[in-house]
């Protein structure tokens, strides 16, 4: 049973071609994380999936239904904004019980579902507060709350974390995590954030231009991308890209090698000249040039390596991929 | 900028500047206020002076609260500044909360449509206006004005009230929509109390030309039932006699309720000039 299917999907603003045939099936209980650089159109899908904007064309199908022409709220769904959007003039329980309300739940059922949530997010303590009184870690449960209340059949994340802090952001990211398993509801989850994307998902639709590059789980896009776009989105620090031809002459691609697979050996294929170095404690990233392509290293552990220093860099033939030059995976 | 501006010399210089604007503007309302508790000779001697024991009279107010009905002419003053004030918010409100939240054939014309009167001042139109009231009925009633005034305050209100409606966040109308508001709940309820600063701006804006307009009163209303306070005070005003205590009386008398209504919005006001300015 399929908790969304959004079919041929497109969507214009006036002229403005925004999503491009979009063809995307989420399974029940999955999660599901959408991610893409700025711009491509992630918040606008996010945003036809609850019905806040119409699509163009194509079919919104969430459980059995298709509810092009149903409203937001009579969707089964609830969404979790990038700002918050808390209602100001309400506190932390009002907040959380109008959706409630308007559906006219019984007030029993209304507390009780409020002080479930908010046990589960700490925020008893805070229930009579205003939104302006709270931290914006707080501010951020308080959404979540609110979408946890309705207890809907496909929750809908617009990049939740991203004005949250780094500590802040990666305990919320493993709260999501844990809420996901506990509430067992399909997630849809949109970041920038291609480590958010590999951490959180069951399942990753890899998006640029309003159109669906790559869809899979986390590591078959890692180890099987489809193309140039996705093979350079997914991994940090991101994959090198070199003209293959520096290596075998009269090559006319371009050879990917993730930095973890390129190590410093004498008989290396790459004649490299250092030109920083990042020591992480744990890893250490080499930066270097080879002829004008910059090109990143990262090596297990701790390394002494001069910046200036000429190395060679070698990389087992099987760990590398080939793109042609308009970016589509070659063999 | 800062640390330039908090220099005791331009802390200084901008206070005494605004002190001596504040000294000029309120000047001739000084004036008027002492000269009203002034005997007509006083007034022509020495106009500068305040009142003392010799020159003190209260014989303006008591004309004013005699002669004429003050009380009458105040109260319909009241309904039509307040009525129109009303309706020019409500409807320029909702008019802005449209052309800035949908999308529709048209919005951009319809916002410029609706910012023509801006410049186009109403008075042109006086002579259609005094023909329809005739057609309607209307003349020589306050609906007559509260109308005018609801027309002429419209253009300006839907252009500020649509700027500032723009900034209000989508997400949280959206919120609203995903938790089953209605439009009117999210226009009422959400998006109106973010916007209060604005609508006191409008207020303050469009409050004192009603308060003391004279010309759509002496067209439209001007019987003995609906006169308001501007018109009202024109019977002190003769072509050869100016009866100076009831004028300047009746105009101390009026300046308190508009004082009153501009308490009322200048909190909100401060806010709204300041707002982008000050995060
Ligand atoms: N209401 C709108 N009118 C016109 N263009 C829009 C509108 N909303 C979004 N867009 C355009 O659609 C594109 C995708 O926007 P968005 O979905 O917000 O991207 P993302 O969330 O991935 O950063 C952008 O180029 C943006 O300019
Ligand atoms: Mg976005």
């Amino acid at each position: 049973m399929t908790a969304l299917s959004l079919t041929n999907v497109n969507k214009s603003f006036g002229k403005v071609h925004v999503l491009k045939d979009i063809n995307i099936d989420v399974a029940e209980g999955e999660f599901v994380v959408f991610v893409g650089p700025s711009g491509c159109g992630k918040s606008t899908l996010l945003r036809v999936i609850a019905g806040l904007e119409d699509a163009t064309t194509g079919d919104v199908k969430i459980g059995a239904d298709v509810v092009n022409m149903s409203p937001p709220s009579k969707r089964g769904i609830a969404m979790v904004f990038q700002s918050y959007a808390l209602y100001p003039h309400l506190t932390v329980r009002g907040n959380m019980s109008l959706a409630l309300k308007q559906e006219r739940q019984p007030k029993d059922v209304i507390a009780e579902r409020v002080n479930n949530a908010a046990e589960m997010l700490n925020l008893a303590d805070y229930l009579n507060r205003y939104p302006s009184e709270l931290s914006g870690g707080q501010r951020q449960r308080v959404a979540i709350g609110r979408a946890i209340v309705r207890e809907p059949k496909l929750f809908l994340f617009d990049e939740p974390l991203s004005n949250l802090d780094a500590a802040l952001r990666m305990n919320t990211r493993i709260e999501i995590a844990n809420l996901h398993r506990k509430l067992g509801a399909a997630m849809i989850y949109v970041t920038h954030d291609q480590t958010e994307a590999m951490t959180l998902a069951d399942k990753i639709v890899v998006l640029r231009d309003g159109r669906v590059e790559q869809i899979g789980t986390p590591m078959e896009l890692y180890n099987n991308p489809a193309n140039r776009f996705v093979a350079g989105f997914l991994g940090s620090p991101s994959m090198n890209f070199l003209p293959a031809g520096l290596i075998n002459e009269g090559d006319d691609r371009t050879i990917g090698i993730r930095p973890e697979d390129l190590r410093i050996s004498e008989d290396g294929a790459l004649n490299a000249t250092v030109t920083h170095v990042e020591k992480l404690g744990g890893d250490t990233n080499i930066i270097a040039h080879v002829n004008s392509h910059q090109i990143t290293a990262r090596l297990f552990g701790q390394h002494d390596v001069e910046e200036g220093a000429g190395i060679r860099l070698g990389f087992a033939a099987e760990r590398t991929y080939h793109f042609d030059a308009s970016g589509a995976r070659l063999g | 900028m800062n640390q330039a501006r908090s220099t005791p010399f331009n802390k200084a210089a901008m206070h005494g500047a605004l002190i001596l604007y504040t000294l000029i503007a309120l000047f001739p309302v000084f004036v008027i206020l002492i000269n009203s508790f002034k005997t007509r000779r006083a007034i022509f001697r020495e106009p500068l002076s305040l009142p003392d024991a010799d020159s003190f009279s209260l014989i303006g107010y008591q004309t004013v609260l005699k002669q004429g009905d003050f009380f009458l002419y105040l109260q319909n003053s009241m309904i039509v500044t307040v009525a129109s004030l009303f309706f020019v918010l409500l409807f320029g409100a909702m008019a802005a909360f449209a052309l800035s939240e949908y999308r529709f054939r048209g919005n951009m014309w319809m916002g410029l449509y609706l910012a023509l009167g801006i410049m186009i001042p109403i008075r042109i139109g006086t002579v259609a206006i005094l023909d329809m009231m005739v057609a309607t009925g209307l003349v020589n009633t306050l609906w007559a004005l509260i109308l005018v005034y609801t027309a002429q305050g419209l253009p300006l209100a839907v252009f500020i009230l649509s700027e500032f409606m723009r900034q209000v966040s989508d997400d949280l109308k959206n919120a609203g929509r995903i938790d089953g508001l209605s439009e009117y709940t999210i226009f009422f309820r959400l998006v109106l109390p973010l916007v209060r600063p604005a609508m006191a701006t409008v207020a303050v804006f469009n409050m004192i030309p009603i308060w003391n307009d004279l010309w759509f009163p002496l067209i439209l209303a001007p019987g003995e039932e609906t006169k308001t306070l501007t018109l009202g005070s024109q019977v002190f005003i003769g072509q050869f006699v100016t009866d100076w205590n009831a004028v300047l009386s009746a105009l101390s008398m009026a300046i308190l309720p508009v004082l009153l209504l501009y308490v009322i919005f200048s909190r909100q006001l401060i806010r709204g000039i300041t707002s982008g300015a000050v995060k």
